[in-house]
């Protein structure tokens, strides 16, 4: 939320924001080259197309509400929220999804709502969720990682199917999709959910090829990257530690007690803690100053929130992963977390 | 006939039921995905409004003040079953689209909203004429945000106007543009309530570019005073 609302002491912390987003995009280096290793160079195309739309919405939007625009572009928020959406799509979906996504992440989720600091929800994820919901389709369309794929893409295959949405040889994604037997692969958040529907226990979903010694293959290592990069965060003081842990024991300790109860049909929190976008959301998105609580407890209550959403989401939801959707529920509760945890100043009475 | 013309304003402008007053928002984001059931909507609330107006307008001088308001609901609950009974006979593909939002029109706090406000105090002319002039407002509305969804998640206007106005407006289906993936997101109950908020917006912005206008037409006649 704004600044106004935070209590004192105000410590200056050494980071303008846009050096603070710099620091951000750095810390995503790792991630981003290890995704890339195992998903294609995919990604790095749709990294150029979101940043190239963000920073043209933004001078836009900019010129449009009469603000010094060279401020607003070097601030790098814009910069930022292009890279997390364009990492968070499948690297091989059509150009146009990354730039309706960003497009509307830009306009409509930061400069609708004022502008830099004043946007209720994390506008990666409200433009992730207004892709996933309008085209499910090209948004689930994830490649199986490279290790055990039957397709890798060259430089020029990729931004073919980006472009064109098929390969120079003619192969749609689906196909590419598909491994050797010709039976599509899905990603291991998707296969525990359909396995389970289907009457499978997990212990035979363990046992597909995507699935590696900790949790899916290729995702457990991404996953990694991005915790490295965001210990590397921490470490800098750009973010505090409380959403990050927060989110992940909120996502977890639930996780391992049903795991407890039923390790057949409950994936184990070492699986839900490297699957699917954790740990981005824990590091990168759940993190963002604007769009989370402020004060430390309410910073803990956010991303516990965030972090059962999650967990619920992906036990008994419709979607396989619910990052994007905990975030954006999680940001609506903000202001009456920010309510309930102001801290009491010094000498006012007890806190109630 | 100075009365009329405000009325006339203030029904379809200045307090318009659904861009001002923000009444009736449920069936106005249920069932805006498409003109066509904007329309029939529209045209039922507005049916309604002039019936229960009307009606509560005459009865006014025989009805207690304490228990006013179980008697507007009731006078409304018997306009809303004679539509819904009309609709099920004449057009029902349409009525089977609306579904549930038909009955709920007696629940929609514009219609009661303009019996307490208006009708309850004023003779049955004047109460006809403010529920034409609201319903007209609201269903203005309910089809101007009817189309903007229908375009942007299906490409099309007057999808399956014949369902409502008889087989001759089948002619009426314009495709504006086939693309293979649409913007699901307008159809969906989301794309409601973010097109409800640009439409108010728009209206707002208008408004106060007016404002803006009356404000330097005031200024340059003092400058020129001064200047004298």
């Amino acid at each position: 939320m704004s600044f106004k609302i935070a209590s004192s002491p105000h410590g200056h912390s050494q980071h303008s924001t846009s050096s603070m987003m710099r620091w951000v995009c750095y810390a995503l280096v790792p991630g981003v080259l290890i995704q890339s290793y195992f998903f294609g160079f995919g990604v790095w195309f749709q990294i150029i197309l979101a940043v190239t739309t963000a920073l043209i919405a933004e001078s836009a939007c900019i010129i449009a509400r009469d603000r010094p625009a060279m401020s607003a572009l070097r601030d790098n928020t814009a910069l930022v929220t292009a890279i997390l959406l364009a990492i968070s799509i499948p690297p091989l979906a059509p150009w146009w999804i990354i730039v309706i996504g960003t497009l509307f992440a830009i306009v409509v989720v930061k400069h609708v709502y004022g502008g830099m600091g004043q946007n209720l929800f994390n506008p990666a994820m409200a433009g992730y969720v207004l892709l996933l919901v309008s085209f499910p389709v090209q948004m689930t369309n994830w490649l199986p990682p490279s290790t055990i794929g039957e397709h890798s893409l060259t430089l020029w295959q990729t931004l073919h199917t980006i472009l064109f949405e098929y390969t120079p040889a003619g192969y749609s994604v689906e196909q590419l999709r598909a491994g050797i037997d010709g039976v599509t692969m899905a990603t291991p958040l998707d296969a525990i959910k359909t396995g389970l529907t289907q009457g499978f226990t997990l212990t035979e979903v363990y046992a597909k090829p995507q699935f590696s010694f900790l949790a899916g293959a290729g995702w457990q290592w991404v996953n990694l990257g991005f915790l490295i990069g965001g210990l590397l965060l921490i470490q800098q003081r750009i973010i505090s530690w409380h959403i990050p842990v927060g989110l992940i024991a909120g996502l977890c300790v639930p996780a391992f007690f049903a795991y407890l109860f039923a390790p057949d049909l409950m994936a184990g929190p070492v699986v839900h803690a490297l699957s699917g976008a954790t740990m981005l959301g824990a590091f990168f998105i759940a993190t963002d100053p604007v769009s989370a609580a402020t004060s430390n407890r309410g910073r803990v209550i956010f991303g516990v929130l965030i972090g059962l959403l999650v967990f619920i989401i992906r036990s008994w939801g419709g979607y396989p992963d619910g990052v994007a959707f905990a975030v954006l529920l999680a940001n609506m509760c903000v202001p009456i977390i920010d309510r309930y945890t102001r801290p009491t100043v010094y000498g006012h009475g007890e806190r109630k | 006939m100075n009365e009329y013309k405000e009325l006339t304003w203030q029904g379809l402008w200045d307090n318009n039921p659904a861009l001002v007053q923000l009444l009736g928002l449920c069936p106005l984001l249920a069932v805006t995905a498409s003109v066509t059931n904007a329309l029939g909507l529209g045209l039922a609330t507005l049916f309604v409004l002039i019936g229960s107006n009307v009606t509560v307008s005459l009865v006014r001088s025989f009805v207690p003040q304490e228990i006013r308001i179980p008697v507007f609901v009731m006078v409304i609950a018997t306009f809303v079953t004679v539509i819904q009974l009309l609709m099920n006979a004449y057009v029902f593909e349409l009525y089977q689209s609306l579904g549930i939002f038909i009955p709920l029109i007696v629940t929609n706090c514009a219609i009661i909203g303009r019996a307490e406000a208006y009708a309850s105090k004023n003779p049955w002319q004047k109460a006809a004429f403010d529920g034409l002039m609201m319903g007209v407002g609201f269903a203005l509305v309910l089809m101007l945000l009817g189309a903007i969804r229908e375009i942007i998640g299906n490409g099309t206007l007057f999808d399956g106007a014949e369902l409502l106005l008889g087989d001759w407006a089948a002619q009426l289906r314009i495709e504006l543009f086939t693309v293979d993936y649409p913007l699901l997101l307008a159809i969906l109950p989301p794309g409601a309530f973010i097109g409800m908020g640009f439409i108010i917006a728009l209206k707002n912005r208008i408004d106060a570019i007016k404002a803006e206008r009356a404000e330097k037409k005031t200024v340059t006649r003092a400058r020129v005073t001064a200047q004298q």
